[in-house]
């Protein structure tokens, strides 16, 4: 894992050493046990969903080995068998050269050379597969890297990072250390055991679950730990939230490390309902019921819930007969219990009294049957599932914002005055301590109207627009969206949703057949008695009694690395999807990356975060598809011995591969040209702004263009004039920045997850195919970034994907050194059409010495700008929309241009005829595409030039790059012929006025 | 609770006041309408109880007119009734305000919990409440305010509660009521159809709408009694003739028209006139 330069001996050691112990479930042991438990996360049913949301830091490291090892060259990658398990005959050795590593795995026979394809697809498959795997995994940290790289899942990655950093000082960011490994090659970084830390969950009995996870585990891993111990398979409606510093409940986020979000060495947690189910009685088992009770027990008795008195005295004498079970006069227990228990914020004699009282009607009644009805009653409350947040609307006026299953409502003191449906709202995004929505224009209207709220700064803005993302999945979608959408550059913010939707967690729950686990309830030490009323002895331990009642437990116990077998319907499934990804990429690699080693950014990560992708789709199908024979399929990965497994992965591979086949043969445009460009500059300005970035809408925009740039009004159009005909990179910084203000709106809105604003403009000068140099894409990149505060979490983020970049710098850049993103910008090369078959081949050249010649780096001044905001939170109620000026925003815009050494003749060429023309817009939640296609005419040739502009509105921590680089894969797929001629890249970040 | 809101329509009690002699001429009044015939108002009202008490075989308190209170038939605008919980209101017209005291005391005959309002500042016309059975909405009129609203959404909590702006009309439920469970009869004026736009955004619930020609005629009571079925007291052929047609196609419902010519040159609605309660359900 870890770039060790330390001599051969001590890698033993800390081999041996973690061999040494005897306990995986400790997962005491260093870089190993990390990596096992990441691992093991990604194994666990939500790899993909790691993957995809799993940005952070780890996500550059991959692309950072790689940048090393391209230039490097010399590094050979091996891959470790699975025999190697052991680690203590595992020997490595790493060398850390300038910016190359060689690893030498001593292991015989075992140690082959494969291509790094080949090796990615290896690791990562067995890494996925096997704890014993992820030994291996350490031992070769190359590998690791690689794999890290090739993997979509972040958290491998993050590990190594991890490793490296704990080597060198154990807590230093990921980006610092890699930044002093990347500036010291030289320096041996040691890898440090990994630090147990004790945490405590609050579960909904008020009992407190202690247990130990590794410092750097993620949200998942103690997550899962956690219904581990619960005996919870429908864990989907349920998360763990901390106590921010500022005295928030914050939700814990299964794909990032629980070190980064709660920011503080208290590491107490609670286990609490985090999407309320519409009708509990759909849930499958009764012990997710029993603890949905409690949580609304908990609700209704700290008023969080309101209800009338009536509905407390009914709720109340439901949880007495579900508790102590009938009334009986003699029995003292209830009237104890009833009076330690708190039923309601005001609770009181009278109300006692109904209790017991309605308690007697409940004779006969099981504890479940005494639950469901409890649910049933409790469902119908107004409030029931609904998460309130302080908020003022437009004019002022303090309002609560309200998201819950159904949409989004409006909440003046306690009557509603609004509600959107989410169904209405197009969009969903938050600037600085803004939040917006906008909203589908009714039946008589004819315009979108858009909706702001402020919130009290841009933390809670933050959480908010979370939320909303996160209950909107949830029970809106039924996979992830379709792929028709935003096909072409896919940015999603780092934060999605992560887990499964209410219809896939439905599905799954149909699969379960364990018998109906018994679970004490554990205020009354009651033990649940299943329908029937047969008894059932109740083991306290839950891991126990998963083994007897689940199948899946089994597993664990045996490899307590692996957080949650039993809960993962979709394990394997998972695994193979990570497979295929991984496959596809390396796809993608051979086919695309040919030319330089520059590595794009992770390929894996983009594509796990691209809900819209078919590829993505099409693993949400296959999980559910797979699900089916779920327990054998995951009894099989744990026990099943590597070579089982192998096989199985090929086929997977295989089937990726025949995904993304398909995904290419979609894209129907034949004569269009698609421009991916990566944008190096992005990162660079990323550094720097970093620390004050807050908020980034990200407008992608990418421009194919023959000759002429058509521009038309939509949005895109705007954009477009900005770049006309003449692929100059500076045309944006001349963009007047209330258009970007308004642009950056528009964006937030359309990308749910996080405002970055990307403007990725790709122009293909197709028309000169005569000349092959030329045909060289030409790159402009722009990106001007500018973040208002962030949260600090995401600050250190997106530090540390800066440090990922080292090479990128501008001063290195105009160097021959292409940072990878260059290289994938040259990969766009020239697309040139079937008239000019030449063009092809010598575009490949040109990718492989791809010089940026130009490098402009500029600093815009802090540029205020007014938003325009449209409120309407009384819409229903007025007839008019009021329409508001939001005070004025900072906004810190950085441009950077890169531009290829062109002797492109598309800019001297002749006009040419105009053919046809056409723009096409889709929009998506996230994301608006607008692509321009125009043909001319020109000399004889036809050109086709295609200007795709993608907006994209998103945090600070998304990785530019990645996108940048994803999108540039993505429009080569779709269009191998075509060349890519311009990039910009727009950034812009609000500055954060009132970060608290 | 639950068993409330699948009840609904469902009654056993009804408090109605008798006309006082000063209604002719005191009442307050929106439009400068022709004058009430009040003898004919006083037969009206016989007729309306009797169908209650008879018909319909519910308890009927009735209350004593007061001729200090010429308003005071309509009794609705002075509380709320929702389960066992009365809320009492504060009218909106000053004139009205002790209207209360004499419906509270019948209320608390009955064994309702009484909630009053304690903020001088809302004001609040039972007439502006519209409860669908699934949640509440309140008209924001020249009789009811926001915070009058707001004393009811902390008086029923169970429910939702949402605003809606009155724009014409005296009451929320001047041109609208329910007709059946998930039923609002809505009247075709703009303002109605507008207010039904709002309800039906501002709800987590789907209702079919009824929709009447004049909107008078959209008030109407409905009720669901046991070996009754669906009932629906509504405005007469000879008030509404073409909305009388409307109610007509309800199927399987009980229609029972009753006249209202009189009273509603004063405002008066056939809801306006009494309070509609179901003690059974609340033990």
């Amino acid at each position: 894992m870890t770039t060790e330069v330390g001599s051969e001996t001590e890698v033993k050691e800390k081999a041996e050493e973690s061999v040494a112990q005897s306990e995986p479930s400790e997962n005491v042991t260093e870089e190993t046990n990390e990596v096992a438990n990441i691992e093991g996360e990604v194994e666990e049913s939500q790899k993909e969903k790691d993957g995809k949301e799993g940005k952070g830091i780890s996500r550059y490291l991959p692309t950072w080995l790689k940048k090393q090892k391209s230039q490097s060259q010399t590094s050979p990658t091996k891959e470790i068998p699975l025999t190697e398990k052991t680690a203590g005959k595992v020997r490595q050795e790493e060398e850390v050269n300038g910016h190359a590593e060689e690893v030498e795995e001593k292991e015989a026979g075992k140690s082959d050379q494969v291509k790094e394809k080949e090796a990615e697809c290896h690791s990562s498959t067995s890494a996925d597969t096997e704890p014993a795997k992820e030994e291996k995994v350490q031992e070769s940290p190359e590998k690791s890297l690689e794999k890290a790289e090739v993997t979509k899942e972040g958290e491998g990655e993050k590990e190594q990072k991890k490793e490296q950093e704990g080597k060198a000082e154990g807590q230093q960011e990921g980006e610092e250390g890699q930044n002093s490994i990347f500036q010291s090659p030289l320096r041996l970084v040691r890898k440090a055991k990994m630090k147990l830390v004790v945490c405590h969950v609050t579960l909904l009995d008020e009992t407190v679950y202690t247990c130990e996870v590794e410092k750097r585990a993620k949200g998942q891993y103690l997550f899962f730990k956690v219904c581990e111990h619960l005996n919870l398979l429908e864990k989907d409606y349920f998360g763990l939230t901390y106590v921010d510093s500022h005295d928030q409940k914050c939700w814990l986020d299964p794909t990032k490390e629980i070190k980064r979000q709660i920011r503080s060495n208290n590491w107490q947690f609670a286990f609490n309902v985090k999407f309320y189910p519409p009708d509990p009685s759909q849930l499958t088992e009764d012990i997710t019921r029993y603890l949905l009770c409690l949580q609304l027990r908990e609700d209704v008795a700290s008023g969080r819930l309101p209800c009338s008195f009536v509905t407390h005295t009914l709720l109340g004498s439901y949880t007495l007969q579900a508790e102590f079970g009938d009334y009986e006069p003699d029995q003292p227990r209830p009237v104890d219990y009833i009076n330690h228990q708190t039923f309601a914020p005001n609770q009181n004699k009278e109300m006692e009294e109904k209790i017991v009282e309605l308690h007697k009607s409940h004779r006969g009644m099981t504890p479940a049957q005494a639950d469901s009805q409890f649910l049933e009653n409790a469902k119908k409350l107004s409030m029931y599932g609904v998460d309130l947040h302080h908020a003022k609307d437009s004019e002022g006026v303090d309002i609560m914002l309200g998201v819950c299953a159904n949409g989004l409502l409006v909440y003046k003191d306690r009557l509603r005055i609004n509600r959107f449906a989410w169904p209405k709202i197009l969009k969903i995004s938050y600037k600085r301590n803004n939040f917006y929505i906008k909203i589908r224009p009714g039946e008589t209207e004819q315009f979108e109207s858009t909706v702001g709220f402020k919130l009290q700064n841009h933390r809670s803005a933050k959480r908010l627009w979370k939320v909303c993302v996160e209950n909107h999945s949830f029970f809106r979608l039924n996979t992830p969206e379709p792929p028709t959408k935003a096909r072409f550059l896919t940015l999603g913010s780092k934060f999605r949703y992560s887990g499964r939707t209410q219809a896939q967690t439905r599905l799954a729950s149909t699969l379960i057949d364990r018998p109906a686990p018994s679970f004490e309830r554990t205020s009354s030490k009651r033990i649940s008695r299943s329908l029937d009323g047969a008894p059932v002895i109740s083991i306290t331990e839950a891991g126990k009694d998963g083994a007897e009642n689940g199948r899946e437990l089994h597993s664990d116990s045996k490899s307590p690395m692996r957080v949650h077998g039993d809960n993962i319907y979709d394990h394997d499934k998972t695994q193979e999807e990570v497979l295929k990804h991984q496959a596809s990429i390396s796809q993608l690699k051979r086919s695309f990356m040919e030319a330089p080693p520059p590595s794009p950014p992770q390929p894996n990560q983009w594509e796990t975060r691209l809900t819209s992708s078919p590829t993505t789709t099409m693993r949400v199908q296959q999980q559910i598809v797979v699900s089916e024979p779920q327990a054998e399929a995951a009894a099989a990965a744990d026990n099943t011995p590597s070579d089982t497994k192998e096989p199985v992965k090929t086929t997977e591979v295989e089937i990726e591969e025949m995904v993304v086949v398909k995904e290419v043969s979609k894209a129907p445009k034949p004569g269009i040209v698609t421009v991916t460009v990566s944008s190096p500059a992005e990162q660079e300005t990323r550094e720097q702004e970093v620390p004050v970035v807050q908020e980034v809408p990200v407008l992608v925009e990418a421009i194919v263009k023959k000759q002429e740039s058509v521009s038309s009004e939509s949005e895109s159009d705007g954009e477009a004039e900005y770049h006309p005909n003449v692929s100059v990179s500076i045309s944006h910084t001349q963009i007047p920045e209330e258009k970007e203000e308004d642009e950056e709106l528009e964006k937030e809105e359309e990308k749910r997850p996080e405002n970055d604003v990307l403007v990725v403009d790709a122009s293909s000068p197709p028309a000169e195919g005569s000349q092959p140099v030329e045909v060289t894409s030409r790159q402009a990149e722009e990106s001007s970034i500018e973040k208002a505060g962030e949260e600090k979490e995401e600050e250190v983020d997106e530090m540390e994907e800066s440090t990922d970049d080292p090479m990128v710098t501008p001063d290195e850049a105009p160097n021959g050194l292409t940072p990878h993103e260059e290289s994938v910008i040259t990969m766009a090369g020239p697309a040139e059409e079937e008239e000019e078959p030449k063009m092809n081949g010598e575009a490949a050249l040109v990718q492989t010495e791809p010089r940026p010649q130009v490098i402009c780096c500029s600093e815009p001044p802090v540029v205020k700008t007014e938003m325009v905001t449209i409120s309407d939170t009384f819409a229903a109620q007025k007839t008019e929309i009021a329409t508001k000026e939001v005070p004025i925003v900072h906004t810190e815009t950085k441009t950077i241009t890169y531009e290829a050494a062109q002797l492109d003749g598309s800019g001297d060429g002749e006009p040419g005829v105009l053919m046809t023309a056409q723009t096409i817009t889709s929009e998506s939640l996230c994301t608006t595409t607008t692509t321009h296609i125009t043909k001319t005419l020109k000399g004889g040739l036809s050109e086709t030039r295609i200007e795709k502009r993608i907006v994209i509105t998103g945090d600070c921590d998304i990785d530019h790059d990645e996108a940048l680089a994803q999108a540039i894969k993505e429009a080569k797929e779709q269009h191998p012929d075509m060349s890519v001629t311009r990039v910009v890249v727009h950034k812009e970040t609000e500055l954060a006025e009132e970060e608290d | 609770m639950a068993g409330l809101r699948s009840g609904f329509g469902r009654y056993t009690h009804a408090i109605v006041r008798g006309i006082p002699e000063s209604l002719a001429k005191e009442a307050l009044r929106t439009g400068t309408g022709e004058e009430v015939d009040l003898a004919k108002a006083q037969r009206e009202e016989e007729a309306y109880v009797e169908v209650l008490r008879t018909q319909l075989g519910l308890e009927v308190v009735e209350l004593p007119a007061d001729e200090s209170l010429p308003d005071c038939v309509f009794v609705e605008d002075a509380a709320v009734v929702c389960g066992d919980t009365a809320l009492i209101t504060i009218p909106g017209a000053p004139s009205r305000r002790r209207e209360t005291e004499a419906i509270k005391a019948a209320l608390k005959d009955l064994n309702l919990n009484i909630v009053e309002m304690a903020d001088e500042n809302a004001t609040l016309d039972g007439g502006d409440v519209l409860f669908t059975g699934q949640e509440f909405f309140v008209g924001l009129s020249k009789r009811t305010n926001q915070r009058g609203a707001e004393i009811l959404a902390d008086a029923f909590k169970d429910y939702a509660v949402s605003t809606v702006p009155v724009m014409e009309g005296l009451h929320l439920k001047s041109f609208c009521s329910m007709g059946g469970p998930g039923l609002i009869v809505i009247g075709s004026s703009e303002p109605a159809q507008k207010a039904l736009k709002t309800m039906q955004q501002m709800s987590d619930h789907r209702y079919d709408k009824l929709t009447v020609p004049d909107d008078g005629a959209a008030n109407c009571i409905y009720m669901n009694l046991p070996n009754k079925g669906h009932v629906l007291l509504h405005c007469t052929p000879e008030q509404y003739p073409e909305s009388a047609k409307v109610f007509e196609k309800l199927k399987d419902y009980t229609l029972i028209p009753l006249s209202n010519l009189e009273k509603v040159k004063v405002d008066g609605a056939l809801t306006c006139c009494s309070v509609l309660i179901n003690k059974k359900a609340n033990m």
